[in-house]
């Protein structure tokens, strides 16, 4: 187990450096972001050299990422242009996407996983056509839509939350966002555990148990339920990333300033060392909970060994 | 604070789905103190300081920190004394600038003289990476703290066109004669800046501290403001409110929702597709009026094809051939006025602005447009671009619109093609460049209200953002005969005369103007928009 860990841990070395090094000639190619700074006119060539000096963008790119990791080594990220350092975006960003991503998973976990097992164990039955249904629609929609819609029912019209969250984005004001955000996920997971369920339902284990004279609860809970969670881990694992990478709309929506909302930002203004800092630590966090995923595994099914 | 007021969900009862689990009402909505104004903000582009912010949101802040020299009246343009006892000059060169006595910045110290000087000496220095330092070209002395050159260093530390004459009294020098020069002094970029700025800058950064009506309180980067009346205020333009919280929204669409949830008091940019509700959704709190931003499409004179008398019946057909009136209306639910002239109807008429000053060539008539575009030789390689960037602003729309419009004149579904660039750096990049072949959008806002800043910066010859590469002695002449005369009407009639001389060569055809758009909730009254498209704060009143 350990010995596993560690051959994972030196595997992302190399992973971590090609998609950083990626990520950084990408923004780069996007085209030269003193310019933007200066609005609508020209800018003048002096006060642009000085500030293309400033941010190192006067060196070429593979030297510029050479100076960048040298820094990243040291806790510095580096500071957007308008002078707040990067490090300061990300110690407020991460923690907020990072609330709206339990949120998410939590709405992901309970509800997607029982209304799974529900219509899983009665395959065919009313309770399954609908959840099936349902499920069709939430996906067919997109973010955006479902995000506006609620945020206007029940912020402006019902007036049960306000529609915008406020900066310090407190867990219990990021309920609506965060079930907008799981929403899609949400019925990804319950088809994936009905699936899931209803195949092993068959199996022979369970069989085995139900002869037995196992409880009906003991079993679904202990050995169906357990088995069939190995894929809806898998897809809980790579989700806890995409979630908080790729909260861009919900956050605009409902005013988060998380992680998407920063990067779509730094995109815009093209500011490079905001964009390269918060996708390295997105990088990590991938790369982390892949890991992760795959340790769980051994936990759910025994059969599984890490030597 | 913010938190106390909002409304949260209680957790407890949020188990399952239970979307009915509803809070109660949170009252009155007093976001601490019952006169404060909320309003709508964006995260600025650039630190905060007056000499590096070209950019709306960071305008809004130092326009109520700051009290300049003038002063523009939001209804009129007309820029008054604010700071300034008197501007005097004899020969429109050297001014002589005498400050009212007895102002204080909110840390205390006197305005002084030298704090105009000091500031100006500061925003102009190369080695402060100032993105507003073009704005003190005019000043003597100029080229020696601020060389143009890539690479160059600066030779003096202070500009030898300002002198302190004593605490209350300066000396400006300008390298050429400027009659306006005085009107262009209410831009914050000529704010003046205390000690505290030079002595502690990264304090200042987080707490900036000005001379205006309002004082900074509290500063959350990134997220709000929070801005209270500065008692000790000299000026008359004192706030009618308590004070002002600045809160960032991540997008101007959420600012609306929270608008409409009563949860906010301003905000200044309605989002696009709420423009059409927008006036019924909010009682008619809304406000939509042109703002001192005109839109051109814009020739690249400096290719081969665009040159010569010929060209120019072509430019004058292709203007002709764009139905502005329907686009103003259709994409952008009348938020652009179509423009009939260079300039922008916030100068108002004794400021330059001219209806109609275009004539023929900004009227839609389609069989004259063709006439026109066929006596010119055709479009030159039977074809003709037009590039914007498309990441904001709806370009992307209107730049179809006006295709389909000239497409439709030309009888030809090729004769215009549109070629979108993906960002505003990247399109700017390739104008700096003069990489460009056909037509190309350019925007113009003002930096102040004054005819010669729509005119001089953009189409003198060699001027620094005349992206067309336009360069006539007629309309040169006639710009520094402008800056020579004595009396301002005379000044802007010339002006005026030069414009005309656009109207004859369209190096650039006017589109449309675009307005500024507010809304506000019916807790304030009072909500007007200066001729920048900022909210007079300081006018709102709370009920």
């Amino acid at each position: 187990m350990g010995h596993y860990v560690i051959r994972r841990l030196l595997q992302m070395v190399p992973v971590f450096i090609g998609t950083t090094f990626l990520i950084f000639i990408m923004v780069h190619a996007l085209g030269d972001p003193v310019a933007a700074l200066f609005g609508d006119r020209t800018p003048d060539p002096a006060t642009a050299a000085r500030l293309r000096a400033e941010f190192n963008l006067d060196k070429p790119v593979w030297q510029q990422y050479l100076l960048y990791m040298r820094n990243i080594f040291t806790g510095d990220f580096g500071t957007a242009f308008n002078g707040r350092p990067v490090m300061d975006l990300l110690v407020t960003a991460f923690p907020i996407s990072f609330r709206l991503m339990l949120v998410a998973i939590a709405f992901e976990l309970v509800l997607g996983i029982v209304l799974g097992v529900v219509s899983g164990l009665r395959r065919g039955g009313g309770v399954d056509s609908s959840v099936l249904l349902l499920s069709l629609v939430v996906i067919a929609i997109p973010t955006f839509v479902t995000g506006v819609l609620a945020q206007f029912l029940f912020g402006v019209k019902l007036g049960w939350t306000a529609p915008a969250v406020s900066p310090e984005a407190p867990l219990n004001e990021l309920i609506l966002p965060g079930l907008i955000l799981a929403l899609v996920s949400l019925a990804y997971v319950t088809r994936l555990t009905r699936t899931s369920v209803a195949e092993n339902a068959r199996a022979d284990y369970v069989r085995t148990a139900v002869a037995k004279g196992l409880r009906r609860r003991r079993i679904t809970t202990r050995h169906l339920l357990r088995n069939s969670l190995i894929p809806v881990v898998t897809y809980l694992g790579t989700d806890v990333g995409s979630l908080m990478a790729g909260a861009l709309v919900t956050e605009r929506i409902f005013n988060i300033q998380g992680v998407g909302y920063q990067l779509f930002q730094g995109v815009l203004r093209q500011n490079s060392p905001t964009v390269v800092g918060f996708v390295t630590i997105l990088v990590l966090i991938f790369l982390l909970a892949n890991l992760l995923v795959d340790l769980l595994y051994a936990v759910l099914d025994p059969r599984i060994r890490y030597a | 604070m913010r938190g106390a007021r909002r409304v949260g969900w209680a957790v407890a009862t949020v188990t399952t789905v239970a979307l009915a689990a509803g809070a109660c009402g949170g009252g009155d909505g007093g976001g601490g103190g019952d006169g404060v104004v909320r309003a709508s903000w964006g995260d600025p582009q650039n630190p905060l300081e007056p000499a590096n912010t070209n950019e709306v949101q960071g305008g809004k802040v130092l326009d109520m920190i700051f009290t300049g020299l003038k002063e523009y009246d939001p209804e009129t343009g007309e820029a008054k004394d604010a700071m300034a006892e008197s501007i005097e000059t004899d020969d429109q060169q050297t001014f002589t600038v005498k400050i009212k006595e007895g102002w204080t910045f909110s840390d205390g110290t006197e305005v002084t003289a030298s704090s105009f000087v000091d500031a100006w000496n500061y925003g102009a220095n190369l080695d402060n990476n100032q993105v507003n330092a073009y704005f003190f070209q005019f000043i003597e002395g100029y080229d020696e703290v601020h060389p143009e050159d890539e690479g160059a260093e600066p030779t003096a530390e202070e500009m030898s066109g300002l002198e302190v004459v004593d605490e209350q009294t300066f000396r400006v020098t300008l390298t050429q004669k400027f009659s306006l020069w005085p009107e262009t002094l209410g831009y914050t970029a000529y704010a003046p800046l205390p000690q505290l700025f030079f002595d502690d800058h990264e304090a200042w950064l987080e707490r900036p501290v000005g001379n205006g009506p309002y004082q900074v309180e509290s500063y959350n980067r990134g997220q709000s403001m929070r801005l209270s009346t500065y008692d000790e205020y000299s000026g008359e333009d004192e706030p009618q409110n308590e004070g002002v919280e600045l809160i960032v929204y991540t997008s101007n669409n959420t600012a609306y929702t929270d608008l409409q949830a009563g949860n906010l008091d301003v905000t200044d940019d309605i989002p696009a597709s709420q423009v059409r509700n927008a006036e019924q959704d909010l009682d008619g709190r809304y406000i939509n009026q042109p703002a001192g931003i005109i839109q051109t499409i814009t020739f690249p004179l400096y290719q081969e094809e665009w040159e010569g008398d010929e060209a120019a019946d072509v430019r004058r057909g292709l203007s002709m051939a764009i139905n502005r009136d329907e686009i103003t209306t259709q994409i952008y639910g009348d938020t652009r006025t179509p423009a009939t002239d260079w300039t922008s109807p916030v100068l108002g008429e004794d400021g330059g602005y001219e209806e109609g000053l275009c004539g023929d060539a900004c009227t839609y008539d389609p069989e004259r447009a063709r006439q026109l575009i066929e006596d010119g030789g055709g479009l030159p390689g039977g074809s003709v671009t037009l590039t914007s960037n498309v990441d904001t602003g709806s370009h992307r729309q209107w730049m179809d619109a006006v295709c389909n419009s000239i497409n439709n004149v030309m009888d030809d579904n090729n004769a215009c093609r549109v070629n979108p660039v993906a960002t505003f750096a990247e399109f700017r990049e390739q104008i700096s460049a003069d990489r460009m072949t056909g037509m190309f959008r350019a925007g113009w806002q003002m930096d102040y209200p004054l005819i010669q800043n729509f005119l001089q910066p953009l189409y003198y010859t060699d001027a620094s953002s005349n992206d067309a590469g336009y360069s006539s002695g007629e309309f040169d002449r006639l710009v520094d005969e402008a800056n020579a005369a004595a009396d301002q009407s005379e000044a802007v009639e010339t002006f005026q005369d030069a414009e005309r001389v656009l109207a004859e060569d369209l190096p650039a055809v006017p589109l449309w103007y675009q307005n500024g758009t507010a809304g506000y909730s019916d807790r304030v009254d009072d909500v007007r928009l200066n001729p920048f498209s900022v909210p007079v704060y300081s006018e709102i009143t709370v009920n």
